[in-house]
């Protein structure tokens, strides 16, 4: 089921993802976090995944790096080079893990371990993979410091990591994901948790470790000012399904998905003329837990009509082959401007249709807060 | 007074509804054994002064520890400042007796930036709403259909006041907080954040709300945030905060088109736009460094340590940042537009 | 529902989306915060299984009597019968049938135990409600004062007041009180440390920024969001107070006739095993075990039930 086209660019496909579902027994019933996502990775491109709360962006990584609790229930194909990477043995990702493919979280202060000096940890990123003289390790970790823009790399190698600042620590994470020179790198909102200026650098140190290693990206995010700045391609995913794939200049200049739309019209602009309302998306994202059928973007859709309550739709090619959208009507939206499909209120009287569960041994955006009940339709 | 103390919008007619002047804030920090002295302090808010008027919003913007957080919580009382004057509607706050004090909460009122934590998830949504009804004694009389009147006005349905704040959404929350806030009709808002925790597609909703009530009720906003890209499009004024102090204020216009402070094109240019070619084309300034310790900031300028503009200043001028304090005035570089800056220049 | 714009001159077919909604309706059911705490306490099985047994017991102790064909009162001929269908549980040395007086102790101790358990956990609760909410040197007094109480040992000063002063102050409200004091310090400090995280919450900033006095705070919004703790608190406190009053009982200084209590019991018929009726004994004993152990699950259930350790995974 993939639109993917060779040719987009050069590069070696890397990896690829088809029809991979990510599903959560919980005490409620099976949590769909992830329902079908297909994507390939070309070296030296970078992928932008895109999403809100519940969309299963980082759950679809994470099944990548196989760090998902043993009670997930995967389906699909993940492939690396050829190798099915599901199903294998912990011993068999850990080869994988570090060295081919590299993860970069959200917060460094949980990724750096507290108690072991910076250079340490990353001379032992290095020494995992490679057989190196002690030595040469060190020579090689300095270079990385130096890499990635942290000053006095001489000094701050025998620091420990509540000696740096956030930022600081955010690219002492990229330096040791860059250690062993991965072919794919996976970044999980590198910068959320930072200060816009540190994520100006942060990013920097970001793009130059993939410029250094050729490695291929995959930023996630919910930031779609760092995706129009960082990516190549970019995969808009919602309620656990991706909704529409293309070029960074196809989602942002010809979205075909009326979320896609709406999102990029609900942004206020550094850019923008301040008179210019904000087109909000009415309503919330569905619960993952009870989907009914048809499509989930419905309830908060201008263009919804009746097949999109009866059927999910498939993400089929538009115009461009390589720009695929997953709405019935998405012809309909070419060439229209986010204020003229979605109407401009300020009203959000629906109460949500129902929240997350609680799921034994998973917790999170698939429920955003853990006690949160389900609600009935409002009416 | 000198010139640092009065940066007034001309363009307004009348007096400002409030009025900040050299506002501090110090944190002291105690020594650790067994008889705790005072051994340092953290310098949070050192000496901020602003006028926020009827109907206007004042936006309040800085990075993680510049003060604008504690700046707010001071104005309103809820940490007492170190010194300065809150006045409003020619009343110092700061000043005022406990009872006197209860009475002002009804002019002034905050909305909190964490939609999960500002609501008691163990009252009803009407009772979250009435409880500042009924703490000033306005509830009996119609407080109900008061209550109803309010969420309406906020967007909600009133019938689902019996619920708690667990079956709302985020958004939905947010507008709960701001029902809350207008119960007492004040003339001041502060707003923390109010759509940092929200989702992209529901800040919006959020955004527009505000919009709308500031033009239906003549509110006063000072709306804090890190989010420029938010403040440019809901601030009519803009401030500037630097570790405890504001470097630069103008009309949202002139800040973001001819921002003077090198602090402020840092942190304009740092900020992603949703527009490929536009990231493509842009350059960035690059900030070097890491912020230094509120509790041991840098002598003169506070931001000499990283600015970009300091490293191309010849010797002696360097040594001016350190040795000299800028003050926030105007420069002859823009109308209403302050700045702290010895070298300020403007660039569109 | 807000009205929507027209696209291209299409007609939006609200009745499908309105078709899609019922739907919905049907496919997720309301549940309150009341309704997950239950679901998640049924699927504690010791807990669930416990509280069956203890509603047994409860019933046993307070329905019994009245179905029973003697009081615990009336002494028969049949001394020192081992179980038997008229007498199962037996009978002591005076004849009084077992069976009956198990009911009554189980009843006293359970009234007892309630008793404390209501005023510790609610004295408790207030106060360290309060010394938490001040915090500062308020909070260093009232806490030192609480661990005083902690600190003090009771059983030995029990041992040192001897039986003759315990038979005088036989008052059922003194042993009451005695156990509260020494339970309310523990439900303090549960309650002061929640509390000292709560009040960094923000509706505890948006109550003060309101003009909410201290103590409408304290009641309205600090306390009421620890009454699962509370809850908690109330239920171990229950079994606790068995225990001691049990251990009280055997030093002397527990329930003294014409009271009774299991604790009573036990005490009276310590050398019942030597004396070759180890039933007055052990039966007694295992209802105490029984009580404690019920309840210990039960508060665990729900424990869980109101705060349940989870992983997170974002996605």
């Amino acid at each position: 089921m993939s639109v993917e086209k060779p040719g987009l660019g050069a590069g070696e496909e890397l990896l690829a993802v088809r029809d991979l579902t990510v599903t959560f027994p919980t005490g409620d019933g099976d949590v769909h976090a992830v329902r079908g996502v297909d994507y390939t990775l070309r070296r030296g491109e970078v992928l932008g995944i895109v999403g809100e709360s519940g969309s299963g962006k980082s759950v679809s990584s994470l099944a990548v790096m196989g760090l998902l609790p043993k009670t997930a229930r995967i389906e699909g194909s993940i492939t690396f080079q050829g190798e099915e990477l599901l199903g294998l043995s912990e011993r068999k990702l850990m080869k994988v893990r570090g060295k081919k493919i590299a993860m970069i979280f959200q917060d460094p202060m949980t990724s750096l371990n507290p108690v072991y000096k910076i250079g340490f940890q990353l001379e032992e990123a290095i020494l995992a993979h490679n057989d190196l003289p002690k030595q040469q390790a060190r020579k090689r970790t300095l270079e990385l410091l130096e890499t990635v823009g942290i000053p006095f790399p001489e000094k701050r190698i025998d620091q420990f990591p509540h000696e740096f600042s956030g930022g600081m620590r955010q690219r002492v994470v990229i330096a040791i994901a860059m250690a062993n020179n991965p072919d794919v790198i996976i970044a999980d909102e590198p910068t959320t948790a930072l200060d816009v200026t540190v994520q100006a650098q942060v990013l920097e140190s970001l793009r130059v470790a993939q410029r250094e290693t050729g490695a291929a990206m995959v930023l996630i995010t919910h930031d779609l000012g760092v995706v129009a700045g960082q990516a190549d391609r970019v995969l808009v995913m919602y309620a656990g399904k991706p909704v529409e794939i293309g070029t960074v200049d196809d989602i942002y200049y010809n979205p075909r998905m009326p979320y896609t739309l709406g999102l990029l019209g609900s942004l206020p602009r550094l850019d923008a003329n301040r008179a210019e309302r904000l087109t909000p998306i009415q309503g919330a994202p569905p619960s993952l837990l009870s989907l009914p059928p048809g499509c989930p973007f419905m309830p908060r859709c201008p263009l919804a009509r009746e097949m999109c309550a009866e059927q999910e739709p498939e993400l089929l090619p538009t115009d461009d082959p390589d720009h695929a959208a997953a709405c019935h009507y998405s012809a309909l939206l070419a060439g229209k401007k986010a204020e003229e499909v979605f109407v401009v209120s300020a009203a959000d009287t629906d109460l949500p249709e129902s929240y997350g569960a609680e799921v034994a041994g998973v917790t999170g955006e698939i429920a955003t807060v853990p006690e949160q009940p389900k609600a009935e339709q409002a009416e | 007074m000198s010139t640092t103390d009065t940066p007034t919008d001309a363009s307004t007619a009348g007096e400002p509804i409030l009025s900040v002047r050299r506002l501090v804030k110090e944190f002291p920090i105690k020594s650790h054994s067994v008889v705790r002295r005072t051994v340092g302090a953290v310098h949070a808010v050192s000496g901020v002064s602003f006028d926020i008027f009827s109907g206007q919003t004042l936006g309040l913007v800085g990075e993680s520890g510049c003060g604008k957080t504690t700046t707010s919580r001071a104005i309103l009382h809820l940490q007492p400042a170190t010194s300065g004057e809150v006045v409003f509607q020619g009343r110092d706050v700061t000043k005022m007796s406990k009872g006197d004090l209860r009475r002002m909460r009804r002019n002034m009122q905050i909305v909190f930036q964490d939609p999960y934590a500002s609501l008691n998830p163990r009252i009803t949504v009407s009772e979250i709403i009435a409880e500042p009804l009924k703490i000033h004694g306005l509830y009996r009389g119609g407080g109900r259909a008061q209550v109803a009147e309010l969420m309406s006005l906020v967007g909600l349905n009133p019938e689902h006041g019996n619920r708690f704040p667990h079956e709302f959404s985020g958004g939905q929350r947010q507008r709960i907080g701001i029902a809350r806030a207008l119960a007492l009709k004040p003339k001041v808002l502060v707003l923390d954040e109010p759509v940092s925790a929200l989702d992209v597609s529901i800040q919006a909703g959020v955004i527009n709300l505000l919009e709308d009530l500031q033009d239906e009720l003549g509110l006063a906003y000072l709306f804090v945030a890190h989010d420029l890209s938010v403040v440019r499009h809901i601030a009519d004024r803009v401030a500037v905060m630097y570790l405890g102090k504001i470097v630069e204020v103008a009309d949202t216009e002139s800040l973001f088109e001819r921002s003077q402070h090198p602090y402020t094109k840092a942190l304009i240019s740092a900020i992603p736009i949703p527009d490929p070619r536009r990231e493509r084309e842009r350059e960035r300034i690059l900030v070097q460094g890491d912020v230094p310790s509120p509790a041991n900031p840098p002598s003169g300028c506070r931001f000499r340590t990283r600015c970009p503009l300091r490293m191309t200043l010849s010797e002696t001028d360097a040594a001016r940042c350190a040795d000299e304090e800028p003050a926030l005035v105007d420069r002859g570089l823009g109308p209403q537009h302050l700045t702290a800056c010895h070298f300020a220049e403007s660039e569109s | 529902m807000p009205s929507r714009v027209n696209t291209a001159g299409d007609t939006l077919d609200s009745a499908a989306r309105q078709a899609a909604r019922t739907n919905r309706e049907f496919a997720v059911k309301a549940r309150t915060q009341r309704q997950i705490v239950f679901t998640r306490f049924r699927r504690h099985k010791a807990a669930l299984l416990s509280l069956v047994v203890f509603v047994l017991v409860v019933l046993f102790a307070f329905i019994g009597p009245y179905l029973w064909h003697t009081s615990d009162t009336f002494m028969s001929n049949d001394i020192y019968t081992a179980p038997d269908a008229a007498h199962p549980f037996g009978t002591d040395s005076n004849g009084i049938d077992m069976m009956a007086s198990v009911m009554q102790g189980t009843k006293s101790s359970l009234i007892i135990a309630v008793t404390v358990s209501v005023a510790a956990t609610t004295i408790g609760a207030i106060y360290g409600a309060v010394s938490g909410f001040y915090g500062g040197w308020t909070d260093t007094i009232l806490m030192r004062i609480a661990d005083l109480f902690l600190t003090f040992p009771i059983i030995a000063v029990a041992i040192m007041l001897d039986n003759r002063f315990a038979a005088e102050a036989s008052s059922l409200w003194l042993l009451i009180l005695v156990l509260a004091a020494l339970f309310w310090p523990g439900a303090a400090r549960v309650i002061r440390a929640q509390v000292l995280s709560l009040k960094e919450k923000e509706f505890i900033e948006a109550a003060r920024a309101l003009g909410a006095r201290d103590r409408r705070i304290i009641f309205r919004h600090l306390l009421p969001n620890t009454l699962g703790s509370i809850i908690v608190i109330a239920t171990l406190t229950v079994a606790g107070t068995i225990l001691t009053e049990t251990a009280l009982s055997f030093l002397g200084f527990g329930v003294q006739f014409p009271n009774t209590s299991l604790g009573l019991l036990v005490t009276n018929n310590q050398t019942a095993i030597e004396g070759g009726h180890p039933w007055l004994f052990y039966i007694p004993g295992v209802f105490i075990i029984l009580i404690a152990l019920t309840i210990n699950f039960i508060g665990d259930g729900l424990r869980d039930a109101f705060d349940p350790q989870q992983t997170r995974v974002r996605a």
